[in-house]
């Protein structure tokens, strides 16, 4: 009890984040496995699950390294397509489901983490507007490649085609008879199988819950944050500021691509339209109504916020402008100085942290 | 400070209360769609002993985009889905309650769509409405085996694969290779240019059969041009291509908002091919600010005509017309379709309403390859195992702003 005791908040913060999630995957389960959950719910646990790990990877990129990205549905877009092109064309070299799924994250991960490179190498020079403007422009290019992108698998491997002209077919991929189209430029990929699973959600939970919150409380975190709060004065300490970003965004990028293989493997139709800008917004919503820098709250906030529009379906028409309201609300009511206070009495107390340091 | 609190307290107050207003209707009102035009009471339980083998109250549930882009398609097939319910009630025998869920035409939220209907008890689904929603639902009927029947999903994607889906429209190569049969048969030696959006699924898709079937038949294909959902507003480039090249004809293989367009560019520069469209140049006579002068002598391969003079036709068209105020498309028809055929298929199979989705699923889809159905866009539709409809597609032209048959 008194080693709990002297554990800095953020380490007993991060604990009860972990524990937190541990719990609500038992409770879920548990009622999953006695058939207390509707359709609808358990539906919805794969698609919490990817959204989870989006506003937590977004959470870093935004809170942690304070840069406004628009794009974080381009990496998603890059990580589900390549997940779903590796998960369909190893469907015989791996018949195993579990693993062809790890090899599919695996592969969404590398890939974005390869497109957050690219990007980032010219982008992180850039500050504050300017940064989100690209990023933004990143996700629809990323949106109209895909459009133009044919692949095919046959047992020769991989055709790859880009449709530039707009006059190719999969036809012209040259594949043999038994080869399967994956993408089919605009039409997006189709037939997946579904190997996404609520238990390798969690999964994936767990493990960006790892790395995120290891790597804040990492020296390489508090380089991040200190170019945050000042850049000026951490450039001056000397921390090497371009690669503290790269850092802090490649992560979030490879996490993001491994949340959209995850997505992309749990439908059996996906566009690349579906990854918009809207997409980017709806996650950075999460991101700031579960508060910038605070993990646990874009975990409480995505999970929320996604079943909010399902369970108002009662309002039909009118249910987007009731989702609007609760959002205004939750605004108002998570800065109001007497909730907060209210709230506050159950955090523990600022002296401890003093102690502790 | 405590001000703003309460303040907060009585706006959340206000919700409450329209969340619970809003669930007691959704309760009390079997039609539960909440679409207010449609005022649809099917709530007639009990009274209704079933009439022959087949009979009882089924659940039938709708999904399609009720907002969003793609409203206008969701609606359509909606609306007309309900008018058929009513009528089919009305009848006395096998009774529906139908129900609406939106699903803003994205495959995720349409999913959650099925879900919810699929708790709320559906035993037979109309829908989705759009391809890219119903390919993703496609795969959850076939592992939950519940039967349905998409309205207008035309693409093959939708009922590969899956022996329980089908569907009421043309599938796109249906549409391509019909129309470059018609072109070909109809006017030999025409030279044709394509306009497409590369882009979308269901232009390009229409493109790549008319194509292939036109190298069969022998159809000459001089120009191709094309564009997409950011540059549909100009065509004068695609234009001038296909006139230099001396097309006479140019097939339009997209929608009426596009070709609107053309059509007006083409007066503009004083090139006047014969412009022949597929189902989605349907709806350009009702486009607010059309002038439908533009539009004559265009030819289009259309499964629904409003202006048909069967009785049937008319009288759907009145009743829609009085429901929601304006002229049914064929979307409308086709969710009207849908109902009729799942209504047939009911009582072709036998079934009753206290059979599950599952029991209802395999009955249905034994008999649907040995029914035949007389809709409102296709007389005498049947169906081949794999899902794919039937039916002669019909070529009108467009002559002082009504289709009329060549």
């Amino acid at each position: 009890m008194k080693k709990l005791k002297s554990l800095k908040t953020t380490t007993k913060v991060d604990f009860a984040t972990y524990l937190g999630v541990i719990a609500a995957f038992a409770i879920v389960s548990l009622l999953k496995n006695g058939g207390f959950l509707n359709r609808s719910l358990t539906g919805m646990l794969v698609p919490i699950c990817c959204y989870i790990v989006m506003a937590v990877s977004l959470n870093l990129t935004v809170g942690i390294l304070g840069e406004l990205s628009l794009g974080h549905a381009g990496f998603m877009s890059v990580g589900a397509f390549s997940g779903v092109i590796a998960a369909m064309s190893l469907q015989n070299a791996v018949p195993l489901g579990w693993a062809r799924l790890v090899i599919a994250l695996a592969a969404g991960a590398a890939f974005a983490a390869l497109a957050g490179f690219i990007v980032g190498v010219p982008v992180l020079r850039l500050r504050g507007d300017y940064l989100a403007i690209v990023t933004l422009a990143f996700g629809e290019i990323i949106k109209e490649l895909i459009n133009c992108l044919l692949v095919g698998c046959d047992e020769n491997g991989l055709h790859i085609a880009f449709n530039i002209s707009g006059t190719l077919t999969i036809d012209d991929l040259g594949m043999s008879p038994g080869g399967t189209a994956i993408i089919k430029g605009a039409q997006g990929a189709t037939g997946t199988e579904k190997l996404a699973s609520f238990g390798a959600g969690f999964i994936l939970v767990m493990l960006t819950l790892v790395i995120v919150l290891n790597l804040v409380r990492s020296r390489a975190g508090r380089a991040v944050m200190a170019i945050r709060d000042n850049r000026i004065a951490a450039e001056s300490i000397g921390v090497n500021i371009t690669k503290y970003k790269m850092i802090a965004f490649i992560t979030s990028a490879a996490l993001a691509g491994a949340a959209g293989a995850l997505y992309g493997l749990n439908y059996s139709s996906l566009a690349a339209s579906k990854f918009d800008f809207n997409t980017s917004i709806l996650v950075l919503v999460y991101v700031v109504l579960g508060g910038l820098g605070n993990i646990w709250g874009s975990i409480i906030a995505a999970a929320v916020l996604y079943i909010l529009p399902e369970a108002l379906r009662q309002f039909s028409d009118y249910r987007m402008l009731v989702y609007a309201i609760v959002l205004i609300l939750v605004m108002l009511a998570t800065n109001n100085p007497t909730i907060k206070n209210f709230l506050g009495r159950f955090k523990p107390r600022r002296s401890h942290r003093k102690e502790a340091a | 400070m405590m001000k703003k609190f309460f303040g907060i307290l009585l706006t959340l107050a206000m919700v409450l209360s329209l969340a619970a207003c809003g669930g007691s209707g959704g309760s009390g009102q079997a039609d539960g769609s909440g679409n207010p035009p449609a005022s649809t009471d099917n709530n007639q339980p009990g009274g209704d002993a079933p009439s022959g083998s087949a009979g009882g109250t089924f659940k039938l549930g709708g999904v399609g985009p009720l907002t969003g882009d793609a409203a206008i398609y969701g609606n359509a097939a909606m609306n007309g889905a309900k008018i058929a319910v009513d009528e089919i009630n009305a009848l006395g025998g096998i009774q529906f309650e139908f129900k609406a869920e939106d699903d803003v035409a994205d495959g995720e939220t349409s999913v959650n769509a099925y879900n919810t209907l699929m708790d709320w008890g559906m035993q037979v689904l109309v829908g989705p409405v759009t391809t890219g929603a119903a390919i993703a639902v496609s795969a959850e009927i076939y592992n939950d085996r519940v039967f349905a029947l998409t309205p207008s999903a035309s693409s093959t994607d939708v009922i590969s694969g899956k022996d329980n889906m089908f569907q009421v429209c043309f599938t796109d190569p249906n549409q391509g290779v019909g129309s470059a049969d018609y072109i070909s048969q109809n006017m030999p030696g025409a030279k044709v240019g394509i306009i497409y959006r590369n882009d979308d699924a269901y232009s390009q898709g229409i493109r790549d059969t008319f194509v292939a079937e036109a190298g069969k038949v022998g159809l000459e294909i001089v120009s191709e041009g094309t564009f997409t959902k950011d540059t549909q507003s100009d065509f004068s480039v695609q234009l001038t291509d296909a006139k230099s090249k001396g097309a006479d004809l140019i097939f339009l293989p997209t929608y009426y908002q596009p070709n609107a367009v053309i059509l007006n560019q083409a007066k503009g520069m004083g090139y006047a091919p014969t412009f022949f469209g597929v189902d989605g140049m349907d709806g350009i006579l009702a486009m607010p600010g059309f002038d439908t002068s533009l539009a004559e002598g265009v030819m289009l391969l259309t499964p629904f005509s409003a202006d048909a003079d069967d009785e049937r036709t008319q009288s759907f068209v009145a009743k829609y017309n009085e429901l929601h105020g304006e002229t049914p498309n064929q979307f409308a028809a086709d969710g009207y379709d849908a109902v009729y055929i799942i209504y047939e298929a009911l009582q072709a199979a036998g079934c009753t309403g206290d059979m599950s989705a599952e029991e209802i699923c395999e009955a249905i889809v034994a008999v649907m390859p040995t029914i035949s159905v007389d809709g409102l866009t296709g007389q005498g539709m049947t169906w081949a195992e794999s899902g794919e409809v039937s039916k002669a597609p019909m070529a009108v032209v467009i002559k002082d702003g009504v289709y009329v048959t060549p």
